[in-house]
């Protein structure tokens, strides 16, 4: 029973099988189908290509398109942000991925790593300089921690901030470091000398034009090809005290801001699956072979009806976490079960709508190789498998197994 | 200028659409949207008040779930909504429907311009506009697919079969306009959010003065008999090219008036 529509005879949608839209509410709706409209417009048409060419060619007219809807920050509140709900949130990431994930990469990186962390622990000054023209797409932020020989163990990272005079002098190289290239402002996680001696770890907001900062594209990628990626090489990069974040100290900053990005990323994984998932059913129902639709074959119904399940589980979870998230209850180790269970479904999702599809499986002509091979990336970015694992071990156990 | 947009909320083409006892359509048991034919004189006249200032109105005739209509306009940058909501009209033919929304308009007053789109994608009788125009005894310049207003007056193009006409009128007019005038916005975040706080009015007939006799599917001048499901698709024509393939895909093409 429809509970907005009581007359209503409930109806079967093979996207939606169990019903989840029932529970959205209409503005939820109008977000999404907002989102959509601008994939269907000014990222769809063009993805296969980007990803083909390895590039991102208009990724500032995107930007610029993408903070004029209000998917910038959009679920920060104040400085030109949208102030919307994390379940708004999280719809949005799912259907950005389910255009590309190297897409909804440049959203979550911009509204959950860069403009989050400002927000959150940037001073007055530092916000409002650099959040309205984050959210309006003007501004392009970018989240160095990943370092060449530091990955899942940020803690032990080499880059470092040392005092001169009133300034800071950054040095050192990031990894990996999504819009990289393309940013105008970097948050840069670095060691400082701590007050009793040790060290701590501070973030700093540095302007990209700042000399000795550069950040040279990576190439040779195999996955997140709509997507920059880059290595941020710090040289002697000179900085006013203003740059540093005032209050935080320690993993814990950067760590707060992973949290945001991995909670959008259990439903942006969805989108890919779901992508992937369409067109598997699709190609079921027109390719012929043995004088039948592939899809009437016991053993073609088995991968769909199991992606479907999956994806239904999925979305049920995502929703679940994302309305703890906007009451407020929403745990990190929460967020690893979501992260570790929807990107590890989706990729089984994708790579098994892969085989429906044949020869056709590994062509760009359909979306789902690229899906896959996008996948291979948000499975270890914003934490591994296996260190969700561990987290989730460790909240099972009470014991760390991670050294 | 302040402009009336009247929208219409129609069962989702999408979606299974069927029909109710009394041969009407099944508004309840399907789900629906704003007539996307009606997107395009909302944006129209959010582009003329976007340079020249003004509100606009929409405006909706029918059932409980036709808010969503007025909500989505609101949403895409809309003002205002007034939906006139009232058991006596289902059922209600074109004729009804443009007695309804003229006397609504009256109701509304101070109106620069009323915008329709071409047709309702449900009934697709494109008349109300015309009969619309007529009882407002204002100026009907209908399908358009360029509009400017400048000067007291509306200038709009429309495009025929082999020639396009430039027709002005005086304001207030009644204009609609075509899915080439255009592209919709679609709702930013914001306007998502400030829609919420956006002031719809809801009338009955009974505060337009309009006598429930006059409306409603008894008062309908025309019926549906019976209705039956479209025949499956039939099997296409191939027309094998004998050298002449080129000349018969004009001539199809211009039979179907594509061309
Ligand atoms: C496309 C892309 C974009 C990225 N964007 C960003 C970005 O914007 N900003 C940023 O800072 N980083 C970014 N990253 C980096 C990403 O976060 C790291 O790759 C990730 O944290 C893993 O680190 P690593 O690659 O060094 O792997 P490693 O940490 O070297 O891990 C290698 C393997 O060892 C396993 N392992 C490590 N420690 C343990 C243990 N204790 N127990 C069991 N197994 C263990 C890991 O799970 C993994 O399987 C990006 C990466 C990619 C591919």
């Amino acid at each position: 029973m429809n509970a907005k529509h009581p007359g209503r005879k409930p109806s079967l949608d093979p996207l939606d099988l169990v019903g989840i839209d029932d529970v959205l509410s209409d503005e939820e709706k109008a977000v999404r189908a907002s989102v959509r409209q601008l994939c269907d417009k000014s990222i769809d048409p063009h993805v296969a290509e980007w990803f083909e060419s390895g590039e991102l060619p208009v990724a500032r007219e995107l930007a610029k398109e993408l903070g004029d809807l209000g998917l910038l920050g959009m679920h920060l509140q104040g400085y030109g942000c949208a102030g919307m709900s994390a379940v708004d949130y999280g719809l949005a990431c799912l259907e950005l991925e389910a255009s590309d994930s190297g897409i909804r990469s440049l959203v979550s990186v911009q509204g959950s790593l860069a403009m989050f962390a400002i927000h959150r622990w940037g001073s007055e000054e530092q916000k409002q300089e650099w959040l309205p023209r984050m959210a309006a797409g003007d501004a392009i932020g970018c989240f160095g921690l990943t370092e060449p020989d530091y990955g899942s163990d940020p803690g032990s990272m080499r880059t470092h901030a040392r005092r001169d005079g009133d300034d800071w002098v950054l040095d050192g190289a990031k990894m990996w470091i999504t819009n990289g290239s393309i940013a105008d402002v970097a948050v840069v996680w670095a060691k400082v000398d701590g007050d009793e001696g040790g060290s701590e770890i501070r973030g700093f907001v540095v302007p990209t034009d700042t000399p000795g900062f550069s950040a040279p594209l990576i190439k040779h990628k195999m996955s997140l090809r709509a997507s920059v990626s880059s290595e941020l090489v710090l040289d002697g990069v000179r900085l006013p005290q203003s740059a540093i974040f005032p209050e935080v100290r320690g993993l814990k900053g950067p760590l707060s801001c992973l949290n945001e990005a991995r909670y959008g990323i259990i439903w942006g994984s969805l989108g890919a699956a779901r992508s992937s998932f369409e067109a598997a059913l699709a190609y079921s129902k027109e390719r012929v072979q043995f004088d039948k639709p592939i899809g009437a074959f016991q053993l073609t119904q088995s991968k769909l009806a199991q992606m479907s399940t999956e994806l239904n589980l999925g979305a049920l979870l995502a929703l679940h976490l994302g309305r703890r998230k906007d009451a407020g209850t929403l745990l990190p180790q929460q967020v690893s079960v979501g992260k570790l269970n929807n990107v590890t479904k989706a990729l089984e999702i994708c790579r098994t709508a892969r085989t429906i599809l044949g020869a056709n499986g590994i062509s760009l002509e359909y979306p789902v190789i690229r899906h896959m091979n996008n996948l291979e990336s948000v499975l270890t970015y914003e934490g591994t498998p296996e260190m969700h694992t561990l987290v989730v071990g460790q909240a099972l156990t009470g014991e760390s197994a991670f050294r | 200028m302040n402009i009336v947009v009247c929208v219409k909320h129609v069962p989702d083409a999408q979606s299974e659409r069927t029909f109710n006892e009394d041969n009407t359509t099944d508004r309840e048991g399907v789900d629906g949207l704003l007539s996307e034919l009606d997107e395009y004189p909302v944006e129209a006249a959010l582009q003329l008040v976007d340079a020249a200032q003004g509100e606009v109105t929409v405006l909706t005739v029918g059932p409980d779930q036709a808010a969503d209509a007025i909500k989505k306009s609101l949403q895409m940058g809309a003002h205002r909504g007034v939906h006139v909501n009232d058991a006596a009209i289902h059922g209600s033919d074109a004729v009804a429907t443009s007695l309804i929304l003229a006397e609504a308009i009256k109701k509304i007053g101070d109106v620069d311009l009323v915008l329709t789109g071409l047709a309702s994608t449900d009934g697709t009788m494109s008349v109300v506009p015309a009969m619309l125009a007529e009882r407002l005894g204002l100026p009907q310049v209908t399908v358009a697919s360029e509009l400017t207003v400048e000067g007291g007056k509306a200038t709009i193009r429309r495009d025929g079969d082999v020639a396009s006409e430039t027709i002005e009128a005086s304001l207030p007019a009644v204009v609609s306009v075509t899915d080439q005038i255009n592209e919709p916005r679609y709702p930013s975040f914001k306007g998502i959010m400030a829609a919420k706080k956006k002031p719809v009015e809801t009338w009955s007939l009974a505060d337009l003065g309009v006598d429930a006799g006059s409306v409603g599917l008894d008062a309908a001048w025309t019926t549906v008999e019976s209705f039956e499901k479209r025949p499956p698709r039939q099997k296409g024509q191939i027309v094998t090219d004998e050298g002449d393939g080129g000349t018969k895909l004009a001539q199809f093409l211009s039979a179907q008036k594509f061309i």
